[in-house]
């Protein structure tokens, strides 16, 4: 019987493969360069990078969508409306005009009309996107704040909830049962062993949060129904906030060896130790980034294929082309759970390791 | 390009929203869960101690006993060898004390009826003497009251004693 499934599971696989190659629709991968009908980059792109509504799904040609506040900060102060004033527009067309002044959307961005680089009713219209436009601060309550904001929601009652679940002798019950392992994890695994049993204490709460956080917006992020599916840990705004702030973290608690070792390291002859210090000092820098880029590149990644995967079926334009996207999607869905997961985890664990690093106490010259 | 600008908006709200979630999960998350986690394996470590303090008690305990009931029996055999000695001695003592007084009294004994002895003798002596004195005397008299006898006797004597 384990014989036959498994025989049915690799015909199945060598049949997906021998579709992939044999369709030249998806053998060539053709871009539908001005294709209206559907193009996957467009979607693909759509779909990872934040948007000023929730949209939900298309019914009949109509767009079904969550309006979001807007917030900007104009020339002339503060101005709000919901999302929804723009009537789905994405293209520059739809003009809002709020305390005198009028605003357009494209490509997700919000523009002063008179500045938008594109569209109808542009007063100025230019050629390219990356036209440098004009644009009032946009703080507005966009899909990724908004799911930012539902993860918080969810980590708090997660959480708290959990801190609740103690009884008298400290044992827990219900779903602290569950988080206490992990929190464990971060604290045994993480915490102690890269900072140390002197000063991990002052670093846990900070660690615990950053470990959670990206992993419930990952794994949020994986999730491809509303209220979730925003690729929030995937937009490089987000991880360039906590990379910072593991980077400040690091720089502020860093001791006299930790600086020591970046511009004259010891042990070394001087040449050595002139050539060293540029790179040691960029290296400040480089950790952080790295953080940001592979959190950022991971999670937006994994969206990517899968999406491109489900793109199969309308690439190919053929019911049958769904049974290997579904297939492979739901692979490298379960892949991503992991991948979720680990990328949270390994924010953490280097965040620890840099702020160990940097309170590190050298009791010897090497 | 656009996907690696990263937006004003939602670098604030990012950074606002895990500085709140920082404070407000350390409150009352991490502190009472962190909290409970090291009281309970603070007294797991205690409940360890205490046991294994209470097993090395109990092997003190146990090496106590062995000692003192060693000692004890170290005692009642010094104390039985002892008495069996004592005994010894004593049976020895009584021995040697009973056969000096008995040879006290033997000798006293001895003594006595030597000093007896010689007072009967002496008695007996007397007794003899006097009952000698006695019997001469009442033969002397019979022997006086008759005249022919005496002559008789007289007439052998000289008879008997012939002049040479």
């Amino acid at each position: 019987m384990k014989t036959t499934n498994f025989n049915l599971i690799r015909s199945l696989i060598l049949g997906v493969f021998f579709i992939l190659v044999a369709n030249p629709a998806i053998a060539a991968s053709p871009e539908p360069e001005g294709d209206s009908e559907f193009n996957v980059t467009d979607m693909i792109m759509h779909h990872i990078k934040d948007a000023h509504d929730f949209h939900i799904m298309d019914w009949d040609g109509h767009a079904i969508s969550i309006p979001l506040p807007v917030i900007l900060w104009t020339n002339n102060g503060l101005v709000t409306f919901m999302s929804s004033e723009f009537q789905h527009d994405d293209t520059g067309t739809v003009v809002v005009e709020k305390n005198g002044q009028r605003f357009v959307k494209y490509h997700e961005e919000i523009y002063y009309a008179s500045e938008a680089p594109h569209g109808a009713t542009a007063e100025k219209p230019s050629e390219g996107v990356h036209h440098e436009a004009e644009k009032p601060l946009d703080f507005s309550i966009t899909k990724l704040v908004f799911s930012m904001f539902l993860s918080m929601v969810l980590l708090l009652l997660i959480f708290g909830l959990s801190a609740r679940k103690y009884d008298a002798n400290g044992v827990p019950k219900g779903i602290a049962k569950f988080t206490e392992p992990l929190v464990v994890f971060i604290r045994d695994e993480v915490a102690i062993p890269n900072i140390g049993e002197k000063n991990y204490k002052r670093f846990l709460p900070f660690l615990l949060t950053l470990f959670f956080f990206i992993w419930i917006n990952n794994v949020m992020g994986l999730i491809p129904f509303f209220p979730f599916s925003a690729n929030l840990s995937g937009n490089i705004a987000f991880t360039l906030v906590l990379a910072i702030i593991t980077f400040v973290i690091t720089t502020f608690v860093a001791n006299k060896d930790y600086w020591k070792h970046i511009f004259w390291m010891p042990g070394l002859p001087v040449p050595m130790k002139i050539f060293l210090a540029p790179i040691e000092f960029m290296g400040i820098f480089i950790k952080p980034i790295s953080l940001m880029i592979r959190l950022f590149a991971n999670i937006t990644a994994g969206h990517i294929i899968v999406l491109s995967l489900i793109s199969l079926i309308f690439i190919a334009q053929s019911e049958w082309a769904a049974i290997p996207a579904v297939v492979f999607s739901v692979f490298i869905s379960i892949i991503e759970v992991l991948v979720v997961a680990i990328q949270a985890y390994i924010f953490t664990l280097l965040s620890a390791l840099y702020i160990g690093s940097a309170m590190e106490e050298h009791e010897h010259e090497h | 390009m656009d996907l690696v600008t990263p937006d004003v908006g939602l670098l604030f709200w990012t950074f606002l929203s895990f500085i709140v979630l920082l404070v407000t999960l350390r409150m009352v998350a991490w502190k009472p869960m962190l909290g409970a986690v090291n009281s309970r394996e603070q007294s797991i470590r205690e409940a360890l101690a205490s046991a294994e303090a209470a097993k090395r008690d109990m092997e003190n305990l146990t090496t106590d006993n062995e000692r003192i009931l060693k000692e004890a029996r170290a005692e009642r055999e010094a104390m039985m060898k002892e008495a069996r000695e004592m005994k010894t001695k004593m049976i020895a003592d009584a021995k040697d004390e009973a056969k000096v007084a008995a040879d006290k009294m033997i000798t006293n004994a001895q003594s006595a009826i030597e000093t007896e002895k010689k007072a009967a003798i002496a008695e007996l002596k007397n007794q003899v003497a006097s009952l000698s004195l006695e019997i001469a005397e009442k033969v002397v008299k019979a022997e006086l009251s008759d005249k022919d006898k005496q002559l008789k006797l007289v007439k052998d004597m000289l008879g008997e004693a012939t002049l040479n």
